[in-house]
């Protein structure tokens, strides 16, 4: 059963750094799994923490989220907002119980199209060793959605 | 000056409108006041009983309607009164908080600043039965931690009672009652429970000042407190600021500074 399990992982991106990463992952012909689904967000300072749940809660077993380096903002300071708001909420699903090692946060610039398929590579075998994230699929069964 | 003294003397004064305390209720209990006569001060009474962060109520429209309003006030009260002032949902002038010594003896504290030097007399501690579960809980696995929340939760019949009691939570429109889009989903069914307690935390991320009510008023003794009051302890320790702490205080999440430090990303 576990040889057959295929992760899926939902990346949130900014636009203008990862997106354009992973961009040039693909134009540079680098091969990295295709469990990653991308989903391309104006800057890490709009990716709501919310939207996180909603992707455990729709079935996914894992989520990156990356976006420009620190100083690199293209909205000057997105991502230090955000930085902030992960440092929080990492903290407050460690406490609810929630698995902290299925989402990875990253900086990826537009240069760095390497190591987006590093990225996608580890997280993806992370992901396949820990498993379906069996906690979280059963919430969702128990309800109604 | 005693309580009743000093709320009948404002009130002839007219120095406030109104006072905001609390009087005997049913059972030996003791509920919220609002006082508006000086005949009518007689009736106030400030003991450990009085447990309510009456915070919560000066940011109601029609207790704002009274005009300046004098609060018998605990520390956490004090507290919130100054987060709400940072917050800009309640102006300096239009509250007194009427601290009550050992004594018995009513200090006011006209100003923030008087406020805030009041406060910093006193250490802030946890109750220790919340210090002991909330150690207790960062001690377990995750396994342990998700297990007791999911058991705690799967008592939670969403009665809102947590955000209503809450000092900090005053929106008028909350995301709980949004449904353009419909973020949490309305039953109290386990994904609803969970999402609706993570986004409570979140928004008070910051801006709890860890009276506790939240958790005294869950009609199921969930410990619904520990969520915010860990969220606050993150902010605290990684950004080094509490909430209460003063009238000109940012808000942790709407602020950055370039050199945070965080250990996970990549």
């Amino acid at each position: 059963m576990t040889d057959t399990f295929e992760p899926k992982i939902t990346a949130f991106v900014c636009n203008w750094c990862t997106y354009a990463g992973a961009d040039l992952t693909g134009t540079s012909r680098i091969k990295y799994p295709a469990n990653v689904r991308v989903l391309r967000l104006p800057c890490t300072g709009r990716i709501d923490f919310m939207l996180l749940a909603k992707a455990f809660a729709r079935g996914a077993d894992g989520i990156i989220i990356s976006g420009c380096h620190p100083n690199d903002c293209h909205y000057t300071s997105g991502n230090y907002h955000a930085r902030r708001r992960w440092m929080i909420y990492r903290d407050l699903m460690d406490f609810m119980g929630i698995d902290t090692n299925r989402i990875t946060f990253s900086w990826v610039s537009a240069a760095e199209g390497a190591k987006w398929a590093e990225l996608v590579n580890e997280v993806t075998a992370g992901i396949r060793a820990l498993g379906p994230y069996a906690e979280y699929k059963e919430l969702v069964h128990a309800g109604v959605e | 000056m005693e309580l009743i003294e000093k709320a009948k003397q404002l009130l002839e004064t007219g120095a406030v409108k109104a006072v905001l305390g609390f009087e005997p209720g049913t059972h030996g209990g003791r509920r919220p006041a609002i006082v508006r006569r000086a005949e009518r001060a007689a009736r106030l009474v400030f003991d450990p009983g009085c447990a309510q962060n009456l915070a919560s109520y000066v940011t109601r429209k029609e207790v704002k309607r009274l005009g300046r309003l004098a609060v018998t006030a605990r520390p956490d009260t004090l507290r919130a009164l100054l987060q709400l002032m940072a917050e800009r949902q309640l102006r300096e002038e239009d509250v007194l908080a009427l601290a009550v010594d050992a004594g018995g003896q009513v200090v006011e504290l006209e100003t923030a600043q008087a406020m805030e030097e009041h406060l910093a007399l006193e250490p802030k501690e946890l109750p220790a039965r919340d210090r002991e579960l909330m150690d207790r809980l960062r001690r377990m696995t995750r396994e342990e931690r998700w297990a007791f929340w999911q058991k705690e939760l799967s008592r939670c019949v969403k009665c809102y009672a947590c955000r209503n009691s809450c000092p900090m939570c005053y929106c008028e429109h909350c995301t709980m009652d949004c449904n353009r889009p419909q973020w949490v989903p309305v039953p109290s069914h386990a994904l609803g429970n969970l999402e609706y307690h993570m986004v409570r935390a979140m928004h008070l991320a910051g801006r709890c000042v860890e009276c506790g009510d939240c958790g005294r008023a869950c009609p199921v003794g969930i410990p619904v407190h520990l969520l915010t009051f860990n969220a606050e302890e993150s902010v605290h320790a990684q950004f080094g600021q509490r909430a209460g702490a003063s009238a000109k205080l940012d808000y942790a999440l709407s602020t950055f500074r370039p050199d945070d430090k965080e250990t996970f990303i990549r």
